[in-house]
C-alpha cells in the first residue's frame, strides 16, 4: 500500500526530513524491536515526540522511545478529504500542506510549541476553538498503525469515512497518551477551509451571554468559535461570504479585526494565561451554571460555555466536586517548562477497574507510558 | 431439536428460571417456542436460531439481575433492539438468553440549553427527532430504517445514514452511555460535557455489536434544523463522469448534507416502483442535498450546478418545493424495496472504498457479476465512499445461493484491495464474520479478543459474533483460495 501512497503524493510537498519508504520500514522495525525488547525485559518506556505537550499528564519514568524522526506525509488527496501521515510529522507542516489545497484540520489542534507533532496531537486528543462546532480530535481519526505493548505492529480503521469492521481502536488511541500503544501512521478526515470568516464582539454579563449562546445553539448559525472574558463575548463566524454576512446581521454586535485572538486562545497565549500559576480546565455541559465566585479568582470561557479555564485558590476537592456535580470534569494544569504536569479528574472505581483491564489488554507488562494519565494506568 | 439438546434446554431453564423470577415478572419472560420464533433472527433472515428464552426487562435493576444470573450460570446473553440489523448481529445463541430492550423506550429528558436528549436504548431513531422537532432540533444519524430501528441498535452498530459526510456517524452524535457489564455492574462512559476523563470508551462501545455490555441509557446530541435545504438530481451518461462530478464537488470545498449515486439498474427499478421522475436512460444519477442558512445554500447550489454542467451532466432537476425534495428522497430510500421486486432474494453489501477508486471498483463489480452470472445493482453513499452493491438471486436455487455469497466475498475483497473496508455501517455480526479474516491479521484479531476479554472475561456477551476466532479464520482461509492462490499473500496467515 505504501508504494501506491508514495506515488500519489505531490513532489512539491516533500520535506527534506521526510522518510523514504525504505527508511520508514527500517524505522518501524527499530521501534517495534525497541518495544518488544522492553516487553521482554519489563522495562518501562517514555514515548516522546516533539515535547510540546510534555506538561499534559503526569511524569513518566522509563527509557525514551522517540518517534520524532518517524515523519512524512504518506498520502494526501484533497478530493478524498483524508490525509495519512507519520506520527513524528510536525503539525505545522501538515497544516501548511492542507492549506495549500484550501483544507484544514477541523479540530484546530493546539501546538504549544513549533515542535508539536501529529502523533502528540492525537495521543493527547486536545482540540481548539472549533471543537463544539466541527468536532474533537477523536472525531476526525479514521485509522492508525500502532505498536501495542507486546511489540506487535497493528492496523486499525483505515482511510475511509465509514468503517465499522471491528472495535474502533483508532479513536480509543486518541487521548490515551501512548498508554495503550505507540502511534505510527495516522489517517485523519480533513475539512475545507471556510471561504469567509469574521469575528464579532458583544458585551454582557455571564448570565446574559449564556442565554444568548443557548439561544444561538438552537439556531443554524455558522458559529465556529466563542470566547468570553471580562464581560466581552467574541464570536467567530465561518462559511460562505453571504452566509457569514447574514449570520452577522442576526447575532449583532460589532465586527472586529482580530487575527490573533483565536490563535492565542488555542495556544493558551491569551493574556489571561500569562500567569505562572497552575490553571484549571473545567469541561462542562455548555449551559452548566455559573461557577460560584468562591471557587475562582479569574476565568475565561470557551466552547459556548463547555470549556472554562480558572485560576483559583480554592480547595482542589471543591472544584472537582463542583465540576462533577454539574455534569463535567476538571483537570489541573501546570505549564512550567521544566517540570510541568497535569492532574486529571478522578474516575469512578468501576470505570478505573475497567480502564486498567483495557490497559492490560494492550500493554500486559505495563511498559507504555505507565502512570502518564493516572497512577494506576 | 434432538433429545439431548431438549434435555439440556430443560436443565438450563430449570436452573435459570427460578433465579430470574426473583426480580423479573413472569410476563416479561418468554419461554414458549412458538413465541420465541419472533426473536429468531434480525433483518438478515437467512440466519435463524431460537434462544433458550427471551427476557424483556423494564428497569436497569432488572437488566443487572439478568446479567448477574447469566454470569453466575455462564449462560450467553444476546441483546436486541428493534431487530432491523442486516448482519445477524442480534441473532440468538442456542441455549442463550435473548435480552430484548424494547421496553427501554422512554425519552427521559430533552435539554434545550445543552441540545441533548437522554433516552433509553429502545427509543426509535425517528422518535428522537420527532420529540425534538418542536424545538427546531433533531438527531442527525438517519439510517434508512430510522422509522423502526432503535438508538441502542444505532450505537451497537455505529449506524450511519445518508447525512454522514456532513454530520457524522452515531459515534459523533452521542455524549454519554450508561451500560451494564456482564457481571451486572452499572458503568457510565462519557458525560454531558464534550469530553470525559480517561480513555474514550464511548468510542469503543459504539459499534461493539453487543459484545462488551448492555446499554441502558444514552445521551445524544441534538442539532439545529437547517434553515434551508435544497435537493437536486443530476444524470450522467457514464459512471466515470458521475465519479468525477462527485470528486469535483468535494474538491470545491463543498460538503453536501447528502450525496448519493445510483446505477442504471437501480434507477429503473426505483422508477418502476416509485414513478419519481428518475431518468431511466442515464448510466448513473447523483442526488445532492445542500443545507445550511438560506444564503449559504444558494451560494453552494449555484456552484454545484456549475460543476455538474461542466462535467457533462445530461440532465439536472432541482427540487423547487418540499414535496419535490421528498419525492426524490423517498424514491432513493425505497431502493431496497424496489430491488426486492427484481428477484426473490437480495444480498446487500456494505463495503466502503476511497472515492477515487469508485469507477474502477464499479467496473470490476460488473465484471465479477458477469462471471458469477448474477445481477448486481449499485446504490452508493457516494459522499463517504460507502457502497451498497446488491446481489440479486434466488435462494431456493442452491447453486445461485452459493454463487451469490461467493460473489459477495469477492466484492468485499475488492474493497479491501483498494484500501477500503468490508463494512461501512451495517456491521459484521455473523454475516461478514469470515471476511474479517481477510481484513485483519491474526495479531489484530487477537488484540480485539483481548479487548473483549477486558469487558467480558467469560465470553458470554453475544459470543461468536463480530470478531472471528483464529481457528475459524484458519478454516475459512483454507477454503477460500481463488485463482489458485491465497488472497493477500503478504498477510500473516493462521
Amino acid at each position: 500500500m505504501e508504494t501506491v501512497a508514495a506515488r500519489q503524493r505531490p513532489i512539491t510537498q516533500a520535506q527534506s526530513t521526510d522518510l523514504t519508504i525504505d527508511q520508514a520500514t527500517n524505522q518501524t522495525q527499530a521501534l517495534v524491536d525497541q518495544v518488544r525488547h522492553a516487553y521482554v525485559h519489563q522495562q518501562p518506556l517514555m514515548i516522546t515526540g516533539g515535547g510540546s505537550k510534555s506538561f499534559y499528564g503526569r511524569s513518566v519514568e522509563g527509557d525514551q522511545l522517540s518517534v520524532s524522526d518517524y515523519r512524512g506525509i504518506i498520502n494526501y488527496e484533497p478530493s478524498e478529504l483524508v490525509i495519512t501521515a507519520r506520527a513524528g510529522t510536525p503539525l505545522h507542516i501538515i497544516e501548511a500542506v492542507l492549506a495549500e489545497e484550501g483544507q484544514m484540520l477541523g479540530f484546530e489542534p493546539p501546538h504549544y510549541t513549533p515542535h508539536a507533532t501529529l502523533g502528540g496531537a492525537i495521543a493527547c486528543g486536545l482540540s481548539g476553538p472549533r471543537r463544539p462546532y466541527s468536532g474533537a480530535a477523536r472525531d476526525f481519526v479514521l485509522g492508525v498503525t500502532m505498536i501495542n505493548g507486546k511489540g506487535e505492529l497493528l492496523h486499525f480503521g483505515g482511510q475511509v469515512m465509514k468503517n465499522v469492521a471491528g472495535y474502533d481502536v483508532s479513536r480509543l488511541m486518541c487521548g490515551a497518551q501512548g498508554t495503550l500503544g505507540v502511534l505510527l501512521d495516522i489517517s485523519l478526515k480533513v475539512i475545507p477551509q471556510p471561504a469567509s470568516e469574521q469575528t464579532r464582539i458583544l458585551s454582557g454579563n455571564q448570565k446574559q451571554i449564556q442565554n444568548l449562546l443557548s439561544k444561538w445553539g438552537r439556531l443554524p448559525l455558522p458559529i465556529s468559535a466563542t470566547l468570553f472574558h471580562n464581560d466581552q463575548l467574541y464570536v467567530r463566524l465561518s462559511g460562505t461570504e453571504s452566509g457569514t454576512h447574514s449570520a452577522a446581521l442576526s447575532i449583532g454586535g460589532d465586527q472586529i479585526i482580530e487575527d490573533q485572538l483565536w490563535q492565542q486562545a488555542k495556544e493558551l497565549q491569551h493574556p489571561f494565561f500569562t500567569s505562572e500559576q497552575t490553571c484549571w480546565r473545567l469541561s462542562l455541559p455548555p449551559a452548566a451554571p455559573e461557577i460560584p465566585e468562591y471557587l475562582f479568582k479569574n476565568q475565561l470561557i470557551e466552547w459556548a460555555g463547555a470549556q472554562r479555564w480558572l485560576y483559583s485558590e480554592a480547595d482542589h476537592c471543591n472544584i472537582i466536586r463542583w465540576a462533577e456535580n454539574n455534569g463535567g470534569h476538571a483537570s489541573l494544569i501546570d505549564r512550567n517548562t521544566s517540570d510541568g504536569y497535569t492532574l486529571f479528574h478522578p474516575m469512578s472505581t468501576g470505570l478505573m477497574a475497567l480502564s486498567q483491564r483495557i490497559k492490560k489488554s494492550f500493554d500486559p507488562a505495563g511498559i507504555l507510558n505507565p502512570g502518564r494519565l493516572y497512577p494506576d494506568l | 431439536m434432538t433429545l439431548s439438546t431438549a434435555t439440556q434446554r430443560d436443565n438450563l431453564l430449570n436452573s435459570l428460571l427460578p433465579e430470574l423470577g426473583q426480580l423479573i415478572p413472569a410476563q416479561s419472560i418468554i419461554t414458549k417456542v412458538e413465541q420465541l420464533h419472533a426473536y429468531e433472527c434480525d433483518a438478515f433472515t437467512t440466519m435463524r436460531q431460537l434462544p433458550l428464552l427471551t427476557v424483556l426487562p423494564e428497569t436497569i435493576e432488572q437488566v443487572q439481575h439478568v446479567m448477574r444470573c447469566c454470569h453466575r450460570l455462564e449462560i450467553p446473553v444476546v441483546a436486541r433492539g428493534a431487530g432491523t440489523g442486516l448482519t445477524a448481529g442480534s441473532m440468538p445463541v442456542e441455549h442463550g438468553v435473548l435480552l430484548g430492550m424494547s421496553k427501554f423506550d422512554q425519552i427521559h429528558d430533552i435539554d434545550l440549553d445543552n441540545r441533548t436528549a437522554l433516552i433509553g436504548p429502545g427509543v426509535r431513531n425517528k422518535a428522537v427527532s420527532d420529540a425534538a422537532a418542536p424545538h427546531n432540533l433533531y438527531f442527525a444519524p438517519d439510517p434508512s430504517s430510522q422509522l423502526a430501528c432503535s438508538v441502542g441498535g444505532n450505537v451497537a452498530e455505529n449506524a450511519g445514514g445518508i447525512h454522514c459526510l456532513k454530520y457524522g456517524l452515531t459515534v459523533h452524535n452521542i455524549l454519554e452511555l450508561e451500560f451494564v457489564t456482564i457481571e451486572g455492574e452499572l458503568i457510565t462512559l462519557g458525560c454531558a460535557a464534550l469530553d470525559a476523563a480517561g480513555y474514550d470508551l464511548t468510542a469503543i462501545m459504539t459499534g461493539s455489536e453487543g459484545l462488551l455490555g448492555i446499554l441502558v441509557k444514552i445521551r445524544v446530541k441534538l442539532l439545529p434544523v437547517p434553515a434551508s435545504t435544497r435537493v437536486m438530481l443530476a444524470a450522467f451518461a457514464t459512471i466515470e463522469d458521475a465519479g468525477n462530478a462527485i470528486a469535483a464537488v468535494i474538491g470545491a470545498g463543498i460538503i453536501p448534507a447528502g450525496l448519493e449515486m445510483i446505477d442504471q439498474t437501480g434507477i429503473c427499478a426505483i422508477e418502476e416502483l416509485m414513478h419519481a421522475g428518475y431518468p431511466v436512460d442515464a448510466a448513473a444519477v447523483i442526488i445532492c442535498e445542500l443545507d445550511g442558512s438560506i444564503a449559504e445554500v444558494e451560494d453552494e447550489l449555484s456552484s454545484v450546478i456549475r460543476i455538474f454542467t461542466d462535467l457533462n451532466a445530461t440532465d439536472i432537476q432541482i427540487a423547487e418545493t418540499a414535496e419535490e425534495s421528498t419525492r426524490i428522497w423517498a424514491a432513493r430510500k425505497a431502493a431496497f424495496p424496489a430491488l426486492a421486486r427484481l428477484a426473490p432474494d437480495n444480498y446487500i453489501m456494505d463495503g466502503t472504498i476511497p472515492r477515487r477508486a469508485l469507477a474502477q471498483v464499479w467496473k470490476q463489480i460488473n465484471q465479477l457479476a458477469d462471471q458469477y452470472q448474477l445481477q448486481v445493482v449499485n446504490v452508493f453513499h457516494a459522499g463517504d465512499g460507502n457502497m451498497h452493491p446488491s446481489i440479486l438471486f434466488d435462494s431456493s436455487d442452491d447453486d445461485q445461493h452459493r454463487r451469490a455469497f461467493e460473489l459477495g466475498t469477492r466484492i468485499l475483497e475488492l474493497c479491501i484491495e483498494v484500501g477500503g473496508t468490508i463494512s461501512g455501517e451495517h456491521g459484521i455480526g455473523l454475516e461478514k464474520i469470515n471476511q474479517m479474516c481477510l481484513q485483519f491479521s491474526a495479531t489484530e484479531l487477537q488484540q480485539f479478543h483481548a479487548l473483549k476479554q477486558a469487558f467480558d472475561p467469560k465470553q458470554l456477551l453475544n459470543p461468536g459474533k463480530q470478531i472471528p476466532t483464529l481457528a475459524r479464520c484458519a478454516e475459512f482461509n483454507a477454503m477460500h483460495v481463488h485463482h489458485g492462490e491465497m488472497p493477500f499473500p503478504h498477510l500473516e496467515r493462521f
